[in-house]
C-alpha cells in the first residue's frame, strides 16, 4: 500500500480509498431513493430488457437436458401430440379445478355471510394463466418472475394462486415478465378469516417455505389445529374466501399476551409451475370509489359480526 | 516482490479486455443459473469471485468502477435494491486491489484463505444493507462465501491455464 502512494510516476487517476469513497457513496444515495421512493423503476426496467433475456437463457440452458430427455421419452412412448395435447389439457384443467374449488368455498362462505350479513358477496374476476420463469435468488426473499408482465395487463397489487390457494401478489411488474413475492415472503401479510368460526385475523409469512404465523391472536380465542383460514377480502387487495393455510400448531402460553399459532400454506407455494393471476379486483360492489370511505363500511361490518 | 510473483507472470498471454469481459459474462449467467433452496445457499458467488480475481491480478485494468457496474447489473437481476450488489462489490474490488501484491505472493493453494476474509467483508456488507432497510438476517446465506473461498482455488487455476500461451506438448 505505501508502494503505490509513494511511487507515483504514471498518473492512474484517483486513489483507490477515492475511488471507493465515490462508488459507496453512490450505492448509498442510490439504496436511500430506491428503498424511499419508486423513481428508480424506470430505470430498473430499462436495464432489465437485455439482462431478462440472458437470464431465461440461463434458466434455459440448465433446464434444456432435462427438457430433451423428457422429449426423447415422451416419443417413444406416445406421439408428441400427444405429449403438446396432454400439457395443453392440464393447464386446462388447472383453471377448471381452482374456479371449482373456488366455487365450493364461496358456496360455504356465501352461506355463513348470508346468514349474519345478508351479503351476498360476488366473485367475479378473470384469470390469466402464467409460467414461472424462475424463481429468485436472493436468499432473503420468497419471490418468483412469472412470463406475463405490463404487456399483458398484469399490474402490481394483482393476486396470484394456484388451484388449490393463495401464492402470492405481484409487486413489481416488467414489460414481458413480473415478480410475485410469495406469502411465505417474511413479514407479508395476508388479511383472512377462519372458516369454521368466521374469526379474522392476519397471516404473516415467515420467510420458511413451510410456514406461516398467526400472530396478535389472544390466547382464549376460538382457533383449533386443522382450522383452514380462507381470505377475509377486507382491504379489497385479496379477494374473499380464497384458502390460504391450515393451523398445524397452536402454544398457548399464559405468560405471553398473545398464542403462538403456525400454520401451513394450502397451496403448493413452492411447488407449482403454472399459476394464475387475478385480474379485476376493482369490481367487488360493497367497497366506494373513495378510500377514505372504505374503513368505515369494514368497521361497520365487523361490529355487526361482534354483535352476531 | 518475490521470485515467484514474476515467474508467474513471464508466461502469461495479455489479458485483453474481451477476455475479461467474456471471464465477468460467464461468471454473471452462472450466478443467474436457476439456483433453489440449500443450493441458492451454498452457491458461491461466481461474479465476485471472478472480480476479486481480475482485481488482484490486474488492478489497473478492472477497478471499483467496473465493480460497481457489475454490481449494478446483478442488483437489476436480481431484483434487489438498487446499490446493494454494487457496494458489496465495490468494497471487495477496493479489497482486492488494497491487498493485490500481499495476495499474489501466496502460492495458489495458500490464497483461498487470504481470500476468505475479503469475501466475507464483501458478504457482510450485502446482508448488513439488507438487515438495516428490512431487519431481518437469515444467517445461511454466510455459507455461500465459504464455497466462494474455496472455489477460489480451481477458479484462479482455471483462468491462470486460459492465459497461458499455448506450448508445445
Amino acid at each position: 500500500m505505501d508502494n503505490t502512494h509513494s511511487f507515483r510516476f504514471f498518473n492512474r487517476g484517483p486513489s483507490p480509498v477515492a475511488r471507493l469513497i465515490f462508488f459507496a457513496m453512490l450505492s448509498l444515495l442510490l439504496l436511500f431513493i430506491d428503498a424511499r421512493y419508486r423513481h428508480l423503476e424506470t430505470i430498473r426496467s430499462i436495464l432489465a430488457l437485455p439482462i431478462q433475456p440472458l437470464q431465461r437463457l440461463a434458466t434455459g440452458i440448465s433446464t434444456q437436458p432435462g427438457v430433451w430427455w423428457g422429449q426423447v421419452s415422451g416419443y417413444l412412448d406416445t406421439h408428441g401430440n400427444l405429449v403438446r395435447e396432454n400439457t395443453q389439457l392440464k393447464q386446462e384443467h388447472d383453471v377448471y379445478a381452482a374456479q371449482l374449488l373456488k366455487l365450493q368455498v364461496l358456496q360455504t362462505e356465501n352461506e355463513q355471510l348470508r346468514k349474519l350479513l345478508d351479503v351476498s358477496q360476488q366473485a367475479q374476476y378473470p384469470m390469466q394463466m402464467a409460467e414461472i420463469v424462475y424463481v429468485d435468488r436472493d436468499i432473503f426473499k420468497r419471490k418468483v418472475l412469472i412470463d406475463k408482465g405490463s404487456q399483458k395487463n398484469i399490474e402490481a397489487g394483482q393476486v396470484v394462486m394456484d388451484q388449490t390457494g393463495i401464492i402470492g401478489q405481484v409487486t413489481r411488474v416488467y414489460p414481458w415478465m413480473s415478480e410475485v413475492t410469495l406469502i411465505t415472503d417474511r413479514d407479508h401479510a395476508v388479511p383472512v378469516q377462519l372458516l369454521r368460526t368466521g374469526l379474522r385475523a392476519v397471516v404473516f409469512g415467515s420467510g420458511d417455505i413451510s410456514n406461516l404465523s398467526l400472530r396478535y391472536m389472544p390466547i382464549s380465542s376460538d382457533i383449533q389445529v386443522d382450522d383452514v383460514l380462507v381470505t377475509s377480502g377486507i382491504d379489497g387487495t385479496y379477494p374473499p374466501g380464497i384458502p390460504v393455510a391450515k393451523v398445524t400448531q397452536i402454544e398457548r402460553d399464559p405468560a405471553y399476551p398473545f398464542a403462538r399459532i403456525l400454520c401451513t400454506p394450502l397451496a403448493g407455494v413452492d411447488q407449482q409451475k403454472y399459476l394464475m393471476v387475478i385480474s379485476g379486483l376493482h369490481k367487488l360492489p360493497e367497497l366506494p370509489k373513495e378510500t377514505v370511505k372504505a374503513p368505515e363500511t369494514k368497521s361497520k361490518k365487523s361490529r355487526r359480526k361482534k354483535n352476531e | 516482490m518475490s521470485d515467484h510473483y514474476s515467474k508467474d507472470q513471464e508466461f502469461m498471454l495479455p489479458a485483453t479486455g474481451s477476455f475479461i469481459a467474456l471471464s465477468m459474462f460467464t461468471a454473471l449467467m452462472l450466478n443467474w443459473l436457476p439456483w433453489q433452496g440449500l443450493w441458492l445457499a451454498l452457491r458461491p458467488d461466481f461474479a465476485g469471485l471472478v472480480l476479486l480475481y481480475w482485481c488482484t491480478h490486474k488492478p489497473h485494468r478492472v477497478g471499483i468502477g467496473i465493480a460497481w457496474t457489475v454490481g449494478i447489473l446483478a442488483d437489476v437481476a436480481d431484483s434487489s435494491l438498487f446499490g446493494q450488489h454494487a457496494l458489496s462489490y465495490s468494497v471487495l474490488a477496493f479489497g482486492g486491489i488494497l491487498l493485490h501484491r500481499r495476495i499474489q505472493m501466496f502460492d495458489v493453494r495458500e490464497q483461498p484463505l487470504q481470500v476468505f476474509p475479503l469475501i466475507l467483508a464483501s458478504y457482510a456488507v450485502f446482508a448488513s444493507v439488507h438487515w438495516l432497510m428490512r431487519g431481518n438476517m437469515s444467517w445461511e446465506f454466510f455459507l455461500g462465501c465459504l464455497t466462494s473461498a474455496l472455489l477460489w482455488l480451481p477458479m484462479s487455476i482455471l483462468l491462470q491455464t486460459m492465459r497461458r500461451t499455448r506450448s508445445d506438448p
